[in-house]
């Protein structure tokens, strides 16, 4: 029992104040010498938190680089349609368990959220902490149809897939996947393409490229000439990545850095990429926010059919719903504004009454600002 | 419709704003309206009640017997007063095995001891299998006052000490429910604080156990007490190695962790070293640490301004909803 100061914690070298302001140093002179402020977007929804949960937001913008969050949150870019099927079926079907990560239930649509609805006598909504956890249930409960309603990216997507081919062996009848599976590398070409804003490099999701790899990004550098960093999710980790998308941006050398060496691989996990291979089909998948992307989502293929719940339950999604909110998490997702330019932020959005995902997922801009952000107490 | 969640319950914003919003104005008198821990009743007595629902009812460090003696004589203390009496109602679950029962019981009586009160009366229920979880027990406690919180009197320059490492008991029941398949070997935390009753004559201007919502709530809660921002400094925020571990893990903020032993103090500036070095004596106090201050410099009125371990500024807010781990 000490202080943080005395013992240690595993990564106290990675968030101490003096790395930290050795490397805003170096980013710093990298900026001087590029000669103006640049915008660096964030993909993943961790690294987001970090740069609010350690502070590093302004002290990055005196260095002259602005972070911009892009949408690497899957809870928030699932669209409601897919919720609102799930809720659909457990309002009106019995004896049906739907499993899903805990911010998922909390994504208000025009049904209610999956934490409000009231489901029909004998069915339920769970909140699990793996896909494995799911399985498990189904194995338990013969009497009951279990679906996961798994929302993810490449680095949850393996795990979540493997309960089907689990599911597949064990020749288990009551299981099934409902697949809200998002694949990072064409959202990125996507954003790219929008050319609504100037981002001048990207730092790379770390979990995701753990299995991905490095040269799923080769894209961004060879084909657009835009600088990118793998990096982890310390402070250290982060800033590493900045600076070396600073150096690329002064050098004029666009590439793909790994400062994530300690966990991510060229190659990335070829294991998971055989396993999504051998099951996953791609699709022109719609993101909420940035609209259909061209092969960005992935779903089972036809051989497990019998496991994909849209095609047990004959479950409707409905994409043509415009809504009329003035909620703005498309445009935050986009990075086309930051969370409290929207008009709802923080008025009458807030955590314990989100009007988007955004201000529902641990991983949302929205909500991280709104936790971490001094400045905003007009609400 | 509207609903009651398990928010509400959470010691979040959704419960104060219950408190606030459906509570004082129903209920509302000079006593209540105070807001301690405890309500100061005349005559010097102090009186409080709380429920205990718990679940696992056994986990390491403690169970709902130790739990519902500490909480009670924890917030008698913190509001200033000597716990004496307390009374003790059981809901039981029909079906839950006698050996479980007297097992609690003993530690009812066991933890009673340890902090001199005597239960003095009580109340038995069974509901029907499904109709409760095992046990809940409430307790109230009848105290005497010794001391009186003077948030009016917290100015810049005050300091605020931590009693010990935070967020022990949270993480230790969150393990417990084993929906993480995964061991910390942290333990609960709770423990009486009834040795932070003499501080109350050395000039300790508040006290605040801190439990559900954990420190950050708590010092949310104080800021909006008084009339000046508060800053913390991350590094000096005490928690134990094996915590630090478990939470970088599970992608929890140990901020947000309850305690069940712990309280955070203000102290005059002037006292403040002095204060904690007595604290560091007492055994439950060995690891007590400053960890930031009243000040005018930065912030507004109502915020906790958090120099976090990197350096960075920001604000701390309390908790807002359950604590879940990240999904990726």
């Amino acid at each position: 029992m000490t202080n943080r100061t005395s013992e240690k914690s595993p990564f106290a070298d990675w968030r101490s104040r003096t790395t930290v302001e050795r490397l805003l140093g170096a980013i710093a002179s990298e900026i001087k010498k590029i000669g103006s402020p640049v915008k660096i977007m964030e993909v993943c929804g961790t690294h987001t938190m970090t740069l609010h949960r350690f502070g590093l937001k302004p002290l990055l913008e005196e260095a002259g680089v602005e972070m911009i969050s892009g949408p690497g949150c899957p809870v928030c870019i699932t669209p409601d349609y897919y919720h609102e099927a799930i809720i659909d079926l457990i309002t009106s079907q019995k004896n049906i368990l739907v499993c899903t990560f805990g911010d998922m239930t909390r994504v208000p649509t025009r049904k209610g959220a999956l934490q409000t609805v009231v489901p029909v006598e004998g069915s339920r909504i769970k909140i699990v902490y793996s896909p494995e956890e799911a399985l498990d249930l189904a194995r338990k409960n013969p009497e009951k149809q279990v679906i996961f309603f798994g929302a993810g990216f490449e680095t949850t997507i393996p795990a979540i897939v493997y309960t089907v081919k689990k599911a597949h062996q064990e020749g288990l009848k009551n299981y099934s996947l409902f697949s809200a599976l998002w694949l990072i590398p064409p959202a990125l070409e996507a954003i790219i393409n929008s050319k609504e804003i100037a981002i001048a490099g990207f730092i790379y999701p770390g979990h995701v490229s753990t299995i991905i790899g490095e040269r799923a990004y080769s894209f961004v550098a060879e084909k657009y000439g835009l600088p990118g960093a793998i990096a982890g999710f310390e402070p250290a980790d982060i800033l590493l990545g900045i600076l070396s998308v600073a150096k690329q941006i002064r050098k004029k050398q666009p590439e793909v850095a790994n400062e994530y060496k300690r966990v991510v691989r060229p190659e990335g996990n070829p294991q998971a990429l055989a396993l999504m291979e051998e099951m996953l089909e791609k699709f022109d998948a719609v993101w909420r926010g940035l609209g259909v992307i061209p092969e960005s989502g992935l779903k089972l293929k036809p051989v497990y059919a019998n496991f994909d719940a849209i095609h047990r339950f004959g479950l409707k999604l409905l994409p043509e719903r415009i809504t009329k909110s003035t909620c703005r998490c498309g445009d935050v997702l986009k990075g086309l504004i930051k969370p409290e330019e929207c008009p709802l932020f923080g008025r009458v959005c807030n955590p314990e009454n989100p009007k988007g995902p955004c201000m529902v997922s641990y991983e949302g801009a929205c909500l991280i600002e709104y936790k971490y952000s001094s400045g905003v107490k007009e609400r | 419709m509207k609903k009651v969640n398990l928010e509400m319950g959470s010691g979040g914003r959704l419960m104060r704003d219950f408190i606030a919003e459906k509570l004082i104005p129903t209920f509302s008198n000079p006593i209540l309206n105070e807001l301690h821990d405890a309500a100061h009743l005349p005559n010097g007595l102090a009186f409080t009640t709380d429920s205990y629902t718990v679940d696992p009812i056994f986990f390491p460090g403690g169970d709902i017997g130790t739990l519902c003696v500490n909480g009670t004589v924890n917030d008698l203390v913190v509001s200033g007063a000597r716990p004496e009496y307390l009374s003790l109602a059981l809901i039981i679950e029909e079906g839950l095995e006698f050996e479980l029962l007297e097992k609690i019981l003993k530690s009812i009586k066991k933890t009673a001891v340890e902090n001199s009160v005597r239960i003095v009366t009580g109340d038995t229920k069974v509901v029907p299998q499904g109709q409760g979880d095992k046990i809940f027990i409430n307790t109230a406690g009848v105290g005497r006052l010794v001391g009186k919180p003077r948030p009016d009197r917290i100015k810049p320059g005050d300091k605020l000490i931590v009693t010990g490492s935070v967020g022990e008991h949270g993480l230790a029941i969150m393990l417990a429910r084993n929906d993480f398949r995964m061991f910390s070997g942290v333990k609960s935390d709770c423990a009486p604080l009834l040795f932070l009753l003499p501080f109350w004559k050395k000039g300790i201007l508040w006290m605040r156990d801190i439990t559900r919502g954990g420190l950050a709530t708590v010092l949310s809660e104080l800021a909006e007490k008084i009339a000046y921002p508060l800053l913390v400094e991350e590094e000096k925020i005490p928690l134990s190695p094996r915590l630090q571990g478990a939470v970088e893990i599970l992608g929890i903020d140990p901020l947000y962790l309850a305690c069940e032993g712990r309280a955070l103090l203000v102290a005059p500036g002037a006292e403040a070293e002095k204060i904690l070095r007595m604290i560091k004596k007492h055994s439950l106090g060995k690891s007590a640490a400053i960890i930031g201050e009243v000040q005018d410099k930065i912030g507004k009125k109502g915020e906790v301004l958090l120099r976090t371990t990197s350096g960075g500024l920001r604000l701390l807010e309390p908790l807002t909803s359950e604590l879940l781990p990240r999904i990726c």
